[in-house]
């Protein structure tokens, strides 16, 4: 059969519409957004008529996801790591309701943080929530793994999440599809007509119930085939390998010969009876993983008084970042060859805003009102316009959480820091900055919001954003007084006005918004491209 | 039989397109391949990178080893520089382009990058945006440097060609026919 080059995002989107998927809930984020995209573009999903549009965040998506899972057909949500936190409420309930259709959580986490906020580990989360999860070490494992994370939602009613990590979710490799298309479900409402009640009464059975699921999970964890115990002729040492550290774990015998006994770990909660094999027939154990040190805090304990454990937090492997062969072979105490030195002359060259950016005049003009406002300060949001922390802006002093510019406005200018203004950016609006900004209203808080409308998620490659045309209406409605919501257009030949309507909503004492509106100039040459091509191709039909 | 590629230089200079072309030709050839990219913020002028691996066993890591890289192919001088970690200090060769992409204040003086390139043991380092306009196709550079390459890819060239109209195909054929003469020209670099 035909092998696909598939990124790992594409095997998980492709196995997902093959497990039969009636709907993906996403809001973009990297290292995920190529799932929901692989989705949007596929021609087999838009026959199939499944769901894939983009949702204003991650807890809406995943409160839909869990809404289509009720109504019986199979849903999946994706997101990074960080946007686990923005639908944790429902996360954790969702184990409790359980659900009806199959439902899978895709995670992508981003250690090392090449473009995030943190590198928290999404495996807690299932941890926490006590639902199974899957760590996948080959783009070919995601994809066979997505049937059987959907079956094995369907077999005990529970969500199942998936954690794969950047080298997962942007590396390509050779993926075989299964033969069988899968048909989706039927409209099935569930059984149980109080299941989704989580009245307290409630809760408590259901959550008793999730707690006798356990000892199965962990059965289906030994039994599945995706945990493997591979013996090894050296007991000295036993080695637990989690996701794609069991790659990096090879790459350090190119003949593929550990003669270490391994646990391959791909399916949680541990499979007790192969961890508890290794640690009594070994001397030492090695945990291997990607992330935080979930697994290596567990097999050590709080008191740390069994055999000696070795990973992440004595040090053997590097406490924070993502692992790589050599990392893992230095903890094998393997003689490692280095390479070459990086040069000292090669200069970083930091990301910054493209030539025509809209946010490039935005930046200018509100540095230059800022003038008149010593004593103020600038709190900022997550996208691209974080950039203007940079040089030659260095026009923003805070990046926290999607939306937090608006509410850190608000308790700063509460504690008299005056003027306080926020600068967020319209997709970043909509995801959390309008219950903020209803916050901001009802106190009639003194603070100016810049919402800089791009009519674009840029960051993440240009994803239609749920705020495009209804920002003015959206400020309204939450109590912003019309006359001190005020639109101008970013550019250059503006600069002088657009600094006297900044300066004008600043020094207003109560709720102003400002929206800079000018289309993405990445946005703009796709569109124009796309606009160009299409003309093309009707001229040359006529 | 093992190769191990970086490609680099800077977002919008083509150099992941370069890897999908290596990869499709490879897939196409029956060799297993990885290939591992980093582009969260290069749209906005950052660095990109990709660790392409070929082999005709099973490959384990996405990530090439340091010190295991057999190949660093680039656009950009500077480029090339950064992932001289990965390479292999002895056998390890470099085939970049030699004109700077310059969107930076402290750009090195490039006479010093140069000389550092030049330290290497095996190294080609030319001017690949001539021979693209050479060419007729400026944008070509990122061609011109895959076909430089070739010769040391064991991929023959026409499996490349194959590859490139896979992948541009869709864009028309004076793409397609523009990026194989890019190709075929950075080929001949290599071989005089």
């Amino acid at each position: 059969m035909d092998k696909h080059l598939f990124l790992g995002d594409e095997a998980i989107a492709q196995a997902a519409i093959d497990a039969g998927l009636s709907g993906v809930y996403a809001y973009p984020g990297t290292p995920s957004t190529e799932i929901t995209e692989f989705i949007q573009d596929s021609k087999m999903a838009r026959e199939l008529g499944i769901r894939s549009e983009w949702c204003a965040n991650e807890k809406t998506a995943m409160e839909a996801a869990l809404g289509m899972s009720y109504a019986g057909k199979r849903a999946m949500f994706c997101c990074k790591h960080v946007g686990v936190n923005v639908a944790a409420d429902c996360f954790v309930n969702s184990a409790v309701t359980g659900v009806n259709g199959g439902l899978v959580y895709i995670a992508a986490d981003d250690p090392s943080m090449h473009s995030s906020q943190n590198e928290q580990d999404s495996r807690f989360y299932a941890d926490f929530a006590f639902i199974p999860a899957m760590e996948p070490a080959s783009q070919q494992e995601a994809y066979d793994m997505i049937h059987y994370a959907f079956d094995l939602s369907e077999k005990y009613k529970e969500p199942v999440m998936m954690r794969i990590t950047t080298r997962m979710a942007h590396s390509r490799a050779g993926v075989e599809r299964k033969a069988e298309v899968r048909k989706q479900n039927q409209l099935t409402l569930p059984v149980d007509k109080k299941q989704y009640i989580l009245l307290p009464a409630i809760a408590r059975k259901q959550y008793a119930k999730l707690l006798e699921k356990q000892p199965d999970f962990v059965k289906e964890s030994e039994t599945a085939g995706w945990n493997k115990y591979f013996d090894g002729t050296d007991k000295k040492l036993g080695i637990i390998a989690c996701g794609i550290a069991y790659n990096y774990l090879m790459e350090n015998y190119p003949d593929r010969k550990c003669p270490y006994p391994i646990v391959k770990v791909q399916q949680y909660p541990l499979p007790t009876a192969m961890i508890e094999k290794l640690y009594n027939e070994c001397d030492e154990i090695l945990v291997l993983e990607e992330g935080q040190p979930l697994n290596e805090q567990k097999i050590r304990g709080f008191m740390n008084n069994g055999k000696r454990v070795h990973g992440r937090l004595d040090g053997s492997l590097p406490r924070m970042g993502e692992l790589s062969p050599n990392a893992v072979g230095r903890a094998l105490g393997l003689n490692i060859e280095e390479g070459l030195e990086i040069p000292a002359l090669v200069a970083a060259r930091p990301p910054k805003l493209c030539d025509g950016c809209p946010h490039i005049d935005s930046y200018t003009a509100l540095n230059e009102a800022m003038k008149s406002f010593p004593g103020g300060r600038v709190f900022s949001d997550i996208g691209c316009y974080t950039l203007g922390a940079l040089p030659p802006f260095e026009a923003i002093y805070s990046t926290v959480d999607m939306g937090a510019s608006i509410t850190m406005a608000k308790g700063a200018s509460e504690a008299t820091l005056l003027p306080s203004v926020a600068v967020i950016g319209d997709s970043t609006f909509t995801h959390s900055g309008m219950t903020g900004l209803l916050d901001c209203c009802v106190d009639n808080a003194n603070i100016t919001v810049i919402i800089l409308d791009n009519e674009i998620t840029g960051m993440t490659g240009s994803q239609k954003s749920s705020a495009t045309g209804r920002l003015e209406s959206i400020c309204t409605g939450l109590g912003v007084a019309p006359e001190h919501i005020r639109v101008i257009k970013p550019l250059k030949q503006n600069f002088e006005e657009n600094v006297k309507v900044l300066k004008e909503e600043i020094g207003y004492n109560g709720v102003s918004v400002v929206i800079p509106r000018r289309e993405c100039i990445v946005a703009m040459n796709k569109r124009l491209k796309a606009e160009r091509a299409a003309k093309e191709k009707a001229a040359k039909q006529n | 039989m093992k190769i191990d590629i970086i490609l680099c230089g800077v977002g919008g200079m083509g150099a992941l397109s370069s890897a999908a072309i290596i990869s499709k030709a490879a897939l196409d050839m029956g060799w297993y391949m990885k290939q591992a990219e980093t582009h969260g913020m290069s749209q906005r002028g950052g660095d990109v990178q990709s660790h392409l691996r070929l082999s005709d066993q099973p490959i384990a890591s996405d990530l090439i080893p340091a010190g295991q890289c057999d190949l660093i192919l680039s656009v950009e001088p500077m480029e090339a520089l950064r992932y001289l970690p990965f390479l292999n200090k002895k056998t390890g060769w470099v085939i970049t382009n030699s004109n700077a992409f310059v969107n930076i204040p402290n750009y090195p003086d490039l006479e010093a990058v140069k000389a550092e390139i030049d330290k290497l043991p095996n190294k080609i380092i030319f001017d690949a945006d001539a021979v693209a306009k050479e060419a007729n196709n400026p944008k070509g550079t990122n061609m011109v440097v895959l076909g430089a390459a070739s010769k040391y890819l064991g991929i023959d060239i026409e499996k490349l060609e194959d590859a490139v109209r896979s992948n541009f195909g869709k864009k028309g054929e004076s793409v397609v026919n523009a990026n194989i003469n890019a190709l075929r020209a950075g080929r001949a670099v290599a071989d005089k």
